[in-house]
């Protein structure tokens, strides 16, 4: 039972979700809630194997999400879909469905090669010196997809809804809610297997003191290579998932905003804490869809009150002062984020009773 | 040809001279406090939009003043308010976190919400229309042969370097600028030797923003449209041209912004406009992995 009962919670909820989703009690605004929700997940998780365990400030984390997107969306359309500059497709378009998740982990594979930018020039520099290295790198891999023509250059690329809804043609199921949920469980159990390993271990040596680490024979470069690897690959794979959901991506979107995004939901949920990094990509996407609603309150609140001119109207512009705000108040009341370096097991130690996951 | 590379070169320099001003903000923040101030960038689009203000007021108030009095009156208001919102920020966002320890990373993430409001709050504040900066001064072109330049554009490079001079002046020959630099060499002694360490990085910030407003003035002289973003990019660059000079070293960060500055005209000059970040960045990178502590940083060693 102990040994089970994550697995099976797991897959109740997602059974539960995809259900109400297929039988359309969920409407597409929720749906793309929860995934927008696992995508957030996955990204803060990976950042937080450099920027938490590893206690590097990697802050170009948006770049390797770019290189997934864009890899797994054009192998998919060049291989089932009609498109404009890469033809007829090569195979039958019934296979997307097959070759998906194929495809999600070769864009995944690119972006864990393009890591390699970052990890290698990491051997060497540390600290605010390697910060750059990666807001570099994330200004690089933009510009480059600017100056690529042939995948539509600033313009943007898209074409993946056409896979999805070949895949929705094989099996009538909510396909893109289906493989978020799966790469958000596949991303946080390979997460969690890591840092419990010897390398997990390793990079948290690191962190602590790098010399010494070195000198207890923990084989550095390996280590750091491995973490920046597995951070951007996973990286990759919710850029890949991202592009597919919105069906259309562009290089701005990318850009060094993103990555502030992802820096964000790290620190808000506290360096080197996993279940914090999920209850803050959780919490910040809420957040983030909440405040659309209430916006329009506070703006009727406000006018009915007479506080401010009836010529002006609060917009939603208003939403990106408040997040930053509330995340400015956060900081000065609990500076280590919402779950400090804990897990959540280590604050409610009864759970651990109930369940068994590494 | 000749001509042409000398023109370049001459651009590269009023160019590099705006990345200068807000690199040696940058820089003061991070030498004294190890902080990576990231809403700096913002602090010189906020220069900017004060700088606009204050010369609209004067323009529609007062009118039939020369332009170049309202100038010389918008100079200095505007270094001072863009002063204010910088000891505004580090009052009420970076010192409570600093006196309760908290660590480094977090103050820098703090930076980041405070230039994103900034950036944000004026969006939703002055709307999307996107402001014009009033002509202040007649331009004048003086021409050498095939090279032209501008008043302006000589009186930017004229300012940068002024501005670099005082600078060096002030933390290498003064008493305040030891006492900064005493504070980035041990932060918890310095006060035990009686150094007020708050009054020190008032006073830092008051310098690095001030530079900062009026580079946010000069650039809205050049290039008169503002809007709200015009900051954050600029910002970025500047930083990584700090680096690249070796963050905390003023001469640093006054040659890496006019390197930056040099390269991004000549690759524009070469190459589509489009491939500027491409190639400038890249450029940036190799420096950083030949020499991982910048042009003039130093390298520490550590002690086990």
């Amino acid at each position: 039972m102990k040994k089970l009962s994550v697995p099976l919670l797991l897959f109740i909820l997602f059974l539960t979700l995809t259900g109400l989703s297929h039988f359309g009690v969920l409407d597409r605004y929720v749906q793309s809630v929860i995934m927008f929700i696992g995508i957030n997940i996955i990204l803060s998780a990976s950042l937080n194997i450099v920027n938490g365990y590893m206690g590097e400030f990697a802050c170009g984390h948006a770049a390797f999400m770019a290189i997934g997107a864009y890899v797994s969306s054009v192998l998919n359309v060049f291989l089932f879909a009609r498109d404009k500059v890469f033809g007829a497709p090569l195979l039958s378009p019934e296979l997307a469905l097959y070759f998906f998740p194929l495809v999600l982990l070769a864009g995944a594979a690119a972006a864990a090669l393009a890591g390699m930018l970052v990890a290698i020039p990491s051997f060497k520099t540390r600290g605010d010196y390697l910060a750059i290295i990666t807001i570099a790198a994330n200004f690089i891999v933009t510009s480059t997809i600017i100056n690529i023509n042939a995948i539509g250059g600033a313009r943007g690329f898209m074409g993946m809804k056409k896979i999805t809804f070949a895949m929705e043609d094989v099996i009538e199921l909510p396909w893109m809610l289906i493989w978020v949920i799966l790469g958000t469980i596949f991303s946080i159990w390979l997460i969690r297997r890591y840092v419990s390993s010897t390398y997990g271990k390793g990079i948290i040596a690191i962190n602590q003191d790098e010399v010494a680490a070195e000198i207890m024979s923990v084989n550095t470069n390996r280590m750091k290579l491995m973490a920046f690897m597995i951070s951007s690959g996973l990286a990759g794979l919710a850029g890949g998932l991202f592009a597919h959901i919105l069906g259309y991506i562009n290089p701005n979107s990318f850009g060094i905003l993103k990555s502030t995004e992802c820096l964000v939901m790290v620190y808000l949920g506290g360096m080197g804490s996993l279940s914090g990094s999920v209850i803050s990509a959780i919490v910040f996407t809420l957040l983030l869809e909440g405040l659309r609603f209430v916006i329009p309150w506070i703006d009727s609140g406000l006018h009915w009150l007479h506080l401010i001119p009836d010529a002006y109207q609060v917009s939603q512009v208003w939403k990106w002062v408040l997040i930053p705000l509330i995340l400015v108040l956060l900081m000065q009341f609990r500076p280590e984020g919402i779950m400090g370096n804990k897990e959540l097991s280590d604050i409610f130690p009864k759970i651990k009773k109930w369940y068994r996951f590494r | 040809m000749f001509d042409s590379l000398i023109q370049n070169l001459f651009n590269g320099l009023q160019w590099g001279s705006f990345y200068s001003l807000i690199a040696l903000g940058y820089t003061l923040v991070y030498g004294v406090l190890t902080l990576i101030n990231f809403a700096h960038g913002d602090i010189f689009m906020v220069g900017a939009y004060i700088a606009f203000f204050v010369a609209s007021f004067f323009l529609g108030h007062a009118t039939g003043l020369p332009g170049w009095f309202v100038l010389t009156l918008t100079i200095p208001l505007t270094m001072i308010l863009t002063a204010g919102v910088g000891v505004t920020l580090e009052r009420i966002a970076y010192r409570p976190l600093r006196r309760k320890g908290a660590d480094r990373l977090y103050v820098v993430i703090t930076a980041l919400m405070c230039g994103l409001i900034l950036e944000n709050g004026n969006l939703a504040l002055l709307g999307a229309s996107r402001k014009s900066f009033p002509e202040l001064v007649d331009k004048t072109v003086y021409t050498f042969g095939m090279v032209s330049m501008t008043n302006l554009k000589i009186a930017v490079i004229i300012s940068a370097i002024l501005v670099f001079v005082l600078l060096q002046f002030i933390v290498t020959k003064t008493k305040i600028g030891m006492a900064m630099r005493a504070i980035s060499y041990d932060k918890f002694a310095v006060p035990l030797m009686g150094i007020p360490i708050d009054t020190v990085i008032v006073f830092t910030f008051i310098l690095g923003s001030s530079m900062a407003g009026l580079a946010g003035l000069l650039y809205s002289l050049s290039y008169p449209i503002l809007d709200p973003y015009m900051g954050a990019l600029i910002g970025w660059k500047a930083f990584i041209a700090a680096v690249v000079g070796g963050i905390g070293d003023i001469r640093g960060a006054f040659l890496g912004g006019f390197l930056l500055g040099f390269v991004e005209i000549l690759v524009v000059a070469f190459f589509p406009s489009t491939f500027r970040d491409l190639i400038a960045f890249s450029i940036l990178l190799l420096i950083l992995v030949y020499k991982p502590t910048g042009l003039f940083g130093v390298a520490k060693t550590t002690k086990i």
